[in-house]
Formats: structure tokens, C-alpha cells, sequence
């Protein structure tokens, strides 16, 4: 499993990278795994807002559909449109290529409530 | 996972790395390393391979096997000659499905019932309790078997290099007692996928054996070769192929009239259960029918959808999913009788959005018949 040190994680299984106030969000490795191949991505639209943990998205495997949450408070300010036409990024570089949006972060000192890549480690092997 | 059932390849799938699933009570692949839509398209092109040892086997022998099981089910057994299998429904007395089944002729004294997992022991009994004054002698040979599907285009191929029986003289929906690898089973031409295949029945103890002498044969591990297959690819290939699944577009208050299967209906044979019901029902004309949709508008319908026509809710979806073969997403679904025809425009409630798709023919899949 890849959990990569320098990203934060939500129990929801994505990902984000904070670069000033903005912050990059995607799902996990994980996450990615446990859904299989992914064939549709929908994701929010540049301008709206969001809460911590609120649904912004979804992501569609053959089998199974599962909400992307977004793991910090803040407005949409762009989107990954390549993952309209190539959904199986996800599958093959979710930490990388398929990054969904990037949010303009209300307060960055909310990522520190997310999990270190090592507090999500124990947590995947807690849960799984 | 402990109280589940297990097939005779469980340990087989687990050294495959597949991902091990609850199913009806039987703990089975959904699917392996290579991914459902890998699995499916391989299946389309190549070959592969399925273990379906969690189907129910239901010997049925006696005097009066035939009129019994031709008083249990819709489709005609008299017809069967020896060596030929016949799809067909348990019906009740409403003409609602308890299952949907295979039911195969050795001789006029004995046939198999070939069911589904899920329902086995519903039918086992639903079989018994009707026995009555029939001359016949049960068995539920469930236990007995292990059964592997290899399905595909390469399929008699791979299976005949391990069999001097000639494969290519079992015809569509016959089958023979022959060998595999020298052991005796049943090879039936038959599946579940849309493609050309063979079922084989075999003995619990000969399955690992034969499994990896099936792989092997297909080149399994190269680039092109066939790949074991889960749940998953074995659901969106029925799917493609418009097949039913009981559950979905079958189950005790669904009929097979309304299911678009009066083709397998033959309500001329005689007395059976449930054909007074369909009688009346083909007389009146079904109020709902089971029709094929493909998505317009982005988006993936899901089993248990509504479906919307003329901004009403008239129907649901009974199974839906990506296509991964035909890469569309499609589904089926029940509509009035009246709005079910091909280039109707309905709308699909995927999850609080109207979604446009079109009744389209059905089944959205047909292969290439070749010489």
C-alpha cells in the first residue's frame, strides 16, 4: 500500500497537499484498491464551498460508487477535467495524475486535524 | 467470513490473490489481480475461466422424472432429447419465478436440475413438497459437485486439449458424460456469458486439478492468455448478453411473461403450476415489461433506480452497470407495457438527477456466430 509521507489523510481515504492556503485533494491508494476499476469520476464545480467532510464529488468503479469528501474547509478553484475521459488515472496514479480539485482553504490549520501518512497506516491496519 | 460456505477452489482463488466476497452464504471471488474489466473483455476475446461450484445440482430420477418436472417448470421437458439441457423457470402458483434453472435429460428416467445458490434450499424444498403422487426419487447432489464455466471465444480450444472427447460435436445447449484430464464429468455446452463455452461438472476432489490444468492450457500469466474470472465480470457479462439474474429481473412476484422470456413459456404442454396465472396474463397482456437501456446523459445507472417517463416515476431498474466490453453503461429495467419499445426516452433517478437514457434492443451484446 502507498501512503506517501509528505500528504495528510482523511478517515475518508483521500488525500491532500497543502501549498500555502491551497490545497490538493484525491483519494487513496486504498481507496483506489478497494473500489477496483474506476470508470467514472464526477467532481464539484469551480466556485462551490464546502465543509470539512461534506461530499464535493463521487467515483464510480464497474461494481460500486463511492462519495469523494472533502477532508478540509474551502472553495472549489479548479478541477481535474482529464479524469472526465481518463477515469483510470485514479487506478493508476491516485496520488499523482488524478488529483480531483483544489480547494482555496478557508483555515490551513485544519490539516492538522487530518491524519499523518503515519496515523493513516495504524488507521488502515486498525480498520482493514 | 467463517461461516461461509467454501468451494472445493477456494484456497486456489486465494493463492490467485482475488478478493473474497460473501455471496448468498458462499464465500466466492469477485475478483482477481487483473480487475473486472480486464477479466470481462478477456472473456469477449480470448477465454476465461469461472468457478460456479455454489450452483445447487438436483437429481431428479424415476417413472415419472419427465412429467414431473414438466409439472414444475414452464419450458416443455418432453421435448429434451438425451444429452440436452433446456433453460427454464420453477414457477408458483401465480406464475411468479421461484427460481430460474437448467434442467438436463441423461435418459427419460433422469434429469438435473441445476439452480441457483441462493435459492438451492428454497427449491430443494419447493421440489419435495410437490412431489406428491409423481413416481420419482429426489437427491440434492449440491455437495457432489464442483462446476467450472471456461467461457470465450478460445474456449472449446483450451478445454479440448485436455479431453479426447470431440468437443465440437456437443451442440449449443448439449452436453456429454465424458472425460477432463481422465476423470469422468459432466461437459456441457452452456453459460452465462453471451460467448461459446463449456460447463463441467465435476467431482469436488478432481477441481483444483483440473482448474490449474484449464489455466495452463489457456496460457494463463501471458499476455493474451485467459485470465479466472469473479462475480463481478460473470455479472457484467450476463448483463451485456441480457441474461437474467434471479433476484433482478426474476424473483417470486416477477413472471417470466413480464420478464421477456415467453419464449421459454410453453403454456400449450399441459397442466403445470402456475400456468393458469400466465395463461390469464398472456390473455390480458402484461402490465409491465422488462426492457434494455442505455444511459444518454454521463452518468451510471444502478440496480434498484427509479425510472422516470413523462416526468412520472412508472418503473425501476432491476440491474445496471458500466459495460465494459461494449463501454456504455446499460441496464434493464421494468416500464409499462405500453412505453416499452425500443427508442423510448426515459429518464433514470441517479441518486436526485434525472438522467436521460433510450430503450434500446436487447441483448446489447451478441457475439459473432462463427462456422
Amino acid at each position: 500500500m502507498n501512503i506517501p509521507e509528505n500528504l495528510r489523510y482523511s478517515r475518508d481515504h483521500e488525500w491532500l497537499l497543502l501549498d500555502g492556503d491551497i490545497a490538493t485533494v484525491g483519494i487513496t491508494d486504498y481507496a483506489q484498491k478497494s473500489l477496483g476499476d474506476i470508470v467514472y469520476v464526477e467532481l464539484p464545480k469551480i466556485g462551490e464551498k464546502f465543509n470539512a467532510h461534506e461530499p464535493c464529488g463521487s467515483v464510480e468503479s464497474v461494481k460500486a460508487i463511492s462519495e469523494i469528501f472533502t477532508p478540509i474547509t474551502g472553495e472549489v478553484i479548479e478541477i481535474n477535467e482529464t479524469l472526465n475521459d481518463s477515469p483510470e488515472l485514479v487506478n493508476t496514479d491516485p496520488y499523482g495524475k488524478a488529483w480531483m480539485v483544489k480547494l482555496k482553504v478557508q483555515n490551513p490549520d485544519e490539516v492538522n486535524s487530518l491524519l499523518t501518512a503515519a496515523e493513516y497506516k495504524e488507521y488502515l491496519e486498525s480498520t482493514t | 467470513m467463517e461461516n461461509l460456505k467454501k468451494t472445493p477452489l477456494n484456497k486456489l482463488h486465494r493463492d490467485l490473490e482475488a478478493r473474497m466476497v460473501d455471496f448468498a452464504g458462499w464465500e466466492m471471488p469477485i475478483q482477481y489481480q487483473a480487475g473486472v474489466i480486464e477479466e470481462h473483455i478477456r472473456t469477449r476475446t480470448f477465454a476465461g475461466l469461472f468457478d460456479v461450484s455454489h450452483m445447487g445440482e438436483i437429481w431428479v430420477t424415476g417413472e415419472d422424472a419427465i412429467p414431473f418436472v414438466n409439472f414444475l417448470t414452464t419450458n416443455d421437458v418432453s421435448r429434451l432429447s438425451n444429452g440436452q439441457a433446456q433453460y427454464s423457470i420453477l414457477t408458483n402458483e401465480n406464475g411468479g419465478a421461484v427460481d430460474d434453472l437448467l434442467v438436463y435429460r441423461f435418459n427419460e428416467k433422469k434429469l438435473l436440475l441445476v439452480v441457483n445458490a441462493a435459492t438451492t434450499e428454497k427449491d430443494w424444498d419447493w421440489i419435495n413438497s410437490h412431489k406428491a403422487s409423481f413416481s420419482v426419487t429426489l437427491e440434492n447432489a449440491s455437495a457432489s459437485f464442483a462446476q467450472i464455466a471456461i467461457q470465450g471465444p478460445k474456449a472449446q480450444e483450451i478445454l479440448q486439449k485436455l479431453t479426447e472427447n470431440v468437443l465440437s460435436e456437443i451442440g449449443y445447449y448439449h452436453f456429454i458424460e465424458g472425460k477432463v484430464d481422465g476423470f469422468d464429468c459432466i461437459i456441457s455446452r452452456t453459460g452465462y456469458t453471451g460467448e461459446d463455452g463449456f460447463e463441467i461438472y465435476i467431482e469436488p476432489e478432481r477441481a483444483e486439478q483440473i482448474w490449474k490444468k484449464l489455466l495452463d492450457a489457456g496460457n494463463y500469466g501471458m499476455k493474451e492468455g485467459i485470465l479466472p474470472c469473479g462475480l463481478a465480470a460473470r455479472n457484467t457479462l450476463r448483463l451485456e448478453a441480457a441474461m437474467s439474474l434471479y433476484g433482478h429481473e426474476l424473483s417470486d412476484t416477477i413472471t417470466p411473461l413480464e420478464a421477456n422470456l415467453s419464449w421459454i413459456c410453453k403454456l400449450e404442454k399441459g397442466e403445470f403450476i402456475g400456468r393458469e396465472a400466465l395463461l390469464k396474463q398472456k390473455q390480458e397482456g402484461v402490465k409491465r415489461k422488462l426492457v434494455g437501456f442505455e444511459m444518454v446523459d454521463k452518468g451510471i445507472a444502478r440496480d434498484g433506480f427509479d425510472v422516470y417517463i413523462e416526468g412520472e416515476k412508472k418503473g425501476y431498474v432491476t440491474s445496471a452497470s458500466p459495460a465494459p466490453f461494449l463501454k456504455k453503461n446499460i441496464g434493464l429495467a421494468f416500464v409499462p407495457a405500453e412505453f416499452a419499445k425500443v427508442g423510448q426516452d426515459i429518464k433514470i433517478d441517479v441518486r436526485g438527477k434525472l438522467l436521460g437514457a433510450v430503450i434500446v434492443k436487447t441483448p446489447f451484446y451478441k457475439r459473432q456466430k462463427t462456422a
